[in-house]
């Protein structure tokens, strides 16, 4: 923010950083050579819906979007307990270029729409053998990455967050500052 | 092509702009006229005027520097932890992530008044805190549209912007009370000195021209601080494209705020330019619209109800 912005007290939305996320089938393929974490194949695009009749407009259209072409994706839309909106894709396992493809197919219709600013994150799912889940989250504002590992009961597996931030580094862009490694609880697709 | 639905308004950033032009001028204005009166009368009221600059600046940069701790321990607020208010904190989580700025920490003052503050001189030190009376009244949406407001004056820097503007009204304040005191006290000490028989005068014009600046930077800074919370109403509701979600709040709050009694009201006054809503009976429009620091409610919903067919469109 420039000083006459700070003077005159204005700030802008923030626009979107879209082009990062095709980075992911790569850091996917190394996620499960080094850990063993496989894509669940279900991702999500998180936005806080504007109130109004152009946005319901929008959403309607990618739902539509979505759900044509031949490989057909399964999409589901829910709202959290924050009252933002989780549009969630669900490929096969394996596609994550199809799964990638569709949650920038969602990112651009909002951001034609006007409603970039209104993107909060997206999400893919991973697990492991074992059974841990692991969720690599993509900050639309900042253009980076962080791992999230939810545990039972509202816990974190730090430890494992940062044994993927060492292993997938170099794919992608993690997010430098800890403190915008937001959990998000109950995330579908997870 | 992306496109964008963010539409300045021109309008209050320029009624902003000529407000802080008019400060500008009239800080400049007493500085001249204090330098015409001291070289006029060669006489020494620069100790004095040196000693208020001094002392004002002190004062301002001492409220800047130490705001979030003055304002926490103003309140009685204490900070919490985000396992100690998950949602407050998980909201407050969201809303930097849509806005890409730095978390501010989160606090919860143990009062029934419903109200929300920030305060830090810059967004690494900036804390948001929100009373357990406005916890209790809202729902999450309108929670979140007050959050949102709140995270606009930390990224307006409004502190700092606020104490800077203050800092002339502070000095002529001083100024003012100096020049009384050493009319008192010292004035019938220095009745049969001829050395220093210009005192008298200098003092007596350096008190009016203080009075008068005074004034007017008072004024200044209120119809600034009305225009900062427009501004931080408007980059609130179309961070997350709720506008009708925080009129709905201010509405409940203007509501809630007449209702409590008047003893919390007034423990509240010394904090009101950071406030969400002011503490204050808003009974008598005519005279407090020119001296609150805060725009109306009917300003403010109109504003809100504007952004809200703008988004519609």
């Amino acid at each position: 923010m420039g000083f006459l912005d700070t003077l005159l007290g204005r700030t802008k939305p923030v626009p979107p950083k879209l082009d990062a996320l095709f980075s992911l089938p790569t850091a996917a393929v190394t996620l499960q050579a080094a850990m063993g974490f496989v894509p669940t194949g279900s991702g999500s695009v998180c936005f806080r819906a504007a109130e109004g009749r152009a946005f319901h407009d929008i959403e309607a259209e990618v739902r539509e979007l979505l759900s044509m072409g031949e490989e057909a994706a399964r999409v589901e839309v829910t709202r959290d307990s924050y009252g933002f909106t989780w549009l969630v894709c669900r490929h096969s396992s394996d596609d994550m270029e199809a799964l990638v493809t569709d949650l920038h197919a969602v990112n651009i219709s909002l951001a034609e729409g006007g409603f970039g600013p209104q993107l909060l994150c997206t999400l893919v799912g991973f697990t492991d053998s074992a059974g841990r889940k692991l969720g690599i989250v993509y900050l639309y504002k900042r253009g980076t990455f962080y791992p999230f590992a939810p545990q039972a009961g509202e816990h974190r597996d730090n430890a494992l967050e940062l044994e993927v931030r060492g292993n997938i580094g170099s794919d992608l862009p993690i997010e430098a500052d800890l403190s915008r490694w937001f959990p998000v609880w109950g995330a579908p697709g997870l | 092509m992306v496109r964008t639905r963010y539409a300045p308004d021109r309008g209050l950033q320029a009624r902003m702009g000529l407000t802080l032009f008019l400060l500008g001028l009239v800080f400049v204005a007493f500085v001249i006229a204090l330098v015409f009166i001291l070289i006029a009368f060669k006489v020494g009221a620069g100790a004095i005027i040196f000693f208020a600059v001094i002392l004002g600046g002190g004062l301002a940069f001492g409220s800047l520097f130490w705001s979030d701790k003055i304002a926490l321990r103003a309140s009685g607020a204490k900070e919490v932890s985000p396992a100690e208010a998950p949602q407050l904190h998980g909201i407050i989580d969201r809303l930097c992530a849509l806005a890409d700025m730095p978390k501010p920490r989160v606090a919860i003052a143990q009062a029934d008044m419903p109200n929300a503050f920030a305060t830090g001189r810059n967004s690494k030190n900036a804390v948001v805190c929100v009373t357990t009376g406005l916890l209790r009244r809202l729902d999450d949406k309108e929670l979140e549209g007050v959050l949102a407001h709140e995270m606009s004056h930390v990224a307006h820097k409004d502190v700092v912007v606020m104490t800077v503007a203050s800092f002339l009204g502070i000095v002529a304040g001083l100024l003012v009370r100096f020049a009384f005191y050493s009319e008192l006290f010292g004035g019938d000490r220095r009745g049969g000195n001829n050395n220093n028989g210009g005192a008298l005068p200098v003092l007596l014009i350096v008190l009016l021209v203080s009075a008068v600046v005074y004034a007017i930077s008072f004024l200044l800074i209120r119809l600034l601080s009305r225009y900062r919370e427009l501004a931080a109403d408007r980059a609130g509701a179309l961070l997350t494209g709720q506008p009708s979600a925080l009129a709905s709040a201010l509405t409940k709050v203007s509501g809630a705020m007449s209702a409590i009694p008047t003893r919390d009201l007034r423990e509240a006054q010394a904090l009101n330019a950071f406030y969400f809503a002011p503490a204050l009976k808003a009974d008598t429009v005519t005279l407090s619209t020119i001296f609150s620091t805060h725009p109306s409610l009917e300003r403010r919903l109109q504003q809100l109800s504007e952004i809200s067919a703008q988004l519609g469109r």
